[in-house]
């Protein structure tokens, strides 16, 4: 007792919150006693920076709502007075916007990392399906956040979008309409959706995050090298190739986050709309259902699955089959972990095929992306439906040409070159 | 180093990729327009454009998020001077810019409602504007004898004529049969030169560019000291990880 009287008092307070909320153990389970590969190289950057943006994303929305008016008449304008009146308000809302789309190419450079190193393969399948789920709730978050400005693209693409569902034979109708809550999108659809923007996806998301880092943390990162480091642990039990996630990656990441915050806010205040990609040039136009925009197209990152649905021609009357093929494009995605039956986890010991495999993936899926942003005339459609192809090919074959491929020996350790 | 040079070249070339491809999407849409070379830092060439807008465009064309005092502040008028000369349906300096004309007078007359011109340059572009402040037409089966060739069909009448003069369009047969734009043939000379008249729709541009987006100055003024800030701070960062990383072998 003599002793602890003897303490600092800063140190008494800490021991006091430890003996009720162990958040010393929690730090050193997560931080300074979770042992990542120390051979990460730039691809494993993508992770933290998605936390990033989505903390970007949640912050700048809180300000953002507080002067967001959820209504047809007057969201448009509310949205003007936030660039125009509200102190900072414009910097915020090209946080907001800018983040959307940063969020996914954080997301898909994070995504192709996990194919290129074959992080979704066991003990993780269940972090990649986290992390699948997440990616879906982050296309409905994105979908719902871009009717809430209720410009003409927001107003025309959310109609598309919706109708989509109206495809699904005997029940389609009814579907969307309970969707829209009314027989078109209108000042229902767009409070729904606004709800669903703010509280309910946001929700989800933060538990999925939530999930998805403590899965990770349970079965411990992969590597570019696809090596189990936990397999080879000192006399403390202490992975050999494993460095301390801080202080280690935790400067490492605040380096990769100081490049990308150079690029994003880059954008943010040289570029906000960034040639009218992350800010459609339609959606200055407050809402009109009575006039169709000369084009319409999602924003970028739904356009490889927007080229994928209008590749499929309509038959039998209906053209639920794009939307299938749409859906499954995405949904094969989840069972990459039982496609794969390489020996070999990473591409740097796969074969000669898988390496061109995933290589054809990668430009199909910015063919595609490419193909949904033009109108479909000319050559669009037919490459549209050759890259359809070439994407599910990439998925349907790997069973087959995973397991024939001849993979190179795995070392025992992991490649680092020393700084 | 372990980010080795080959991998952070091959992510750079997907992200530069994805933007290079991005501004090739945007190069091919649409109709190409002579470019409009508006300088929203020019204080003066905005100055006249407020002149202009308030004069010839305000009587029918609101812009409506846009308020008077902003643009006096933003572009360095004086609050007398904006009073006398830029204010014409309200006394309230910090009012936004409202249309003369009624909403129900403005469908009888032209059948439709002239459009609010706070986001015009945004939503077209200002090479759309400019071109089509430039393509009156005398067409005498329109209604109000104008038409236009950037938007055929247009109510809007040739507000700017007796300063541009008056021209015709000449069309050649297209390759399907259909008529299609050649050249315009100046008729009868207007009060400006054609340079002078160039300018001026120039200057009006400019300042609908403007009030599309009141910030956009600031917003890269703002920019270029973010940037100079992170430099210093990833620099740092990045010899950080350097002395951190030295003891992993």
């Amino acid at each position: 007792m003599a002793n602890e009287e003897k303490k600092p008092r800063s140190s008494r307070i800490w021991g006091w919150v430890n003996e009720r909320l162990p958040v010393d153990e929690m730090l050193k389970s997560h931080a300074t006693e979770y042992y990542a590969p120390k051979n990460f190289n730039v691809w494993y950057v993508f992770g933290v920076l998605s936390l990033v943006v989505l903390v970007n994303q949640l912050l700048t929305g809180i300000f953002l709502t507080m002067s967001y008016k959820p209504s047809a008449t007057e969201a448009f304008a509310s949205v003007e007075y936030i660039m125009r009146d509200v102190d900072w308000g414009w910097l915020i809302r090209y946080l907001h916007s800018t983040g959307a789309s940063a969020f996914f190419i954080v997301v898909y450079l994070h995504m192709f990392r996990a194919l290129m190193y074959g992080s979704y393969r066991a003990p993780r399948e269940l972090l990649w399906i986290f992390g699948m789920v997440i990616y879906l709730a982050l296309m409905a978050e994105a979908f719902m956040g871009y009717l809430l400005p209720w410009g003409n693209m927001s107003y025309w693409g959310a109609q598309v979008i919706v109708s989509l569902f109206g495809t699904i034979p005997v029940i389609g109708a009814s579907l969307a309409e309970w969707i829209k809550g009314d027989y078109f999108i209108s000042d229902i659809t767009l409070n729904r959706f606004f709800s669903l923007h703010v509280i309910a996806i946001p929700l989800i998301l933060v538990f999925l995050v939530v999930a998805h880092i403590q899965a990770l943390h349970t079965v411990g990162s992969n590597n570019p090298d696809g090596i189990e480091i936990k397999k080879k642990k000192n006399a403390d039990g202490i992975p050999l190739d494993g460095v301390a996630f801080h202080p280690y990656y935790t400067v490492k990441d605040l380096y990769a986050l100081g490049v990308f915050l150079m690029l994003f806010l880059g954008v943010v205040f040289f570029a906000p709309t960034f040639g009218g990609m992350f800010l459609e040039a339609p959606n200055f136009d407050q809402a009109n259902p009575m006039l169709t925009p000369p084009h319409i197209a999602p924003v970028w990152y739904f356009t490889p699955f927007y080229a994928m649905l209008r590749a499929v021609p309509s038959f039998m009357g209906t053209q639920v089959w794009g939307v299938i093929v749409m859906f499954s494009a995405i949904l094969l995605l989840f069972f990459l972990p039982w496609l794969d039956r390489s020996p070999v986890k990473s591409i740097r010991y796969k074969g000669p095929i898988t390496k061109v495999a995933l290589a054809v993936l990668a430009v199909s899926f910015v063919v595609l992306g490419y193909c949904g942003i033009q109108p479909p005339q000319g050559i669009f459609p037919l490459l549209a439906r050759i890259f359809t192809v070439t994407y599910f090919l990439f998925f349907l074959l790997m069973p087959w040409y995973s397991r024939i491929d001849r993979s190179k020996p795995v070392p025992d350790r992991v490649t680092y070159d020393a700084h | 180093m372990h980010i080795n040079i080959k991998q952070m070249a091959s992510s750079l070339t997907l992200i530069l990729g994805l933007a290079l491809s991005v501004s090739v999407a945007q190069a091919g849409e649409g109709e190409s327009f002579p470019q409009a070379n508006v300088d929203p830092r020019n204080l003066i060439s905005l100055q006249h454009g407020a002149r202009n807008f308030m004069n010839y465009c305000s009587g029918c064309h609101s812009a409506k998020f846009v308020r008077y005092n902003r643009i006096a502040a933003d572009l360095g008028i004086p609050e007398a001077e904006l009073k006398k000369n830029l204010m014409f349906t309200t006394d309230k300096v910090a009012d936004t810019i409202q249309s003369a004309m009624p909403e129900e007078e403005a469908l009888h007359w032209f059948g439709v409602k002239p459009p609010d011109l706070s986001l015009i340059a945004r939503s077209r572009g200002t090479d759309h504007v400019y071109a089509y402040l430039r393509s009156f037409y005398t067409d005498p089966s329109r209604p109000r004898g104008v038409n236009n060739t950037v938007l055929p069909g247009t109510a809007m009448p040739n507000v700017l004529g007796d300063l541009q003069g008056e021209q015709i369009a000449v069309f050649k047969t297209g390759e399907n049969g259909a008529p299609e734009f050649e050249k315009f043939e100046s008729v009868s000379k207007g009060s400006m030169t054609p340079e002078e008249y160039d300018l001026f729709v120039r200057d009006t541009v400019n300042f609908l560019q403007y009030m599309a987006e009141p910030v956009q100055n600031t917003r890269k003024d703002i920019g270029i000291w973010v940037m100079l800030f992170l430099a210093v701070f990833t620099s740092f960062a990045y010899l950080l990880y350097k002395e951190v990383w030295r003891d992993v072998h």
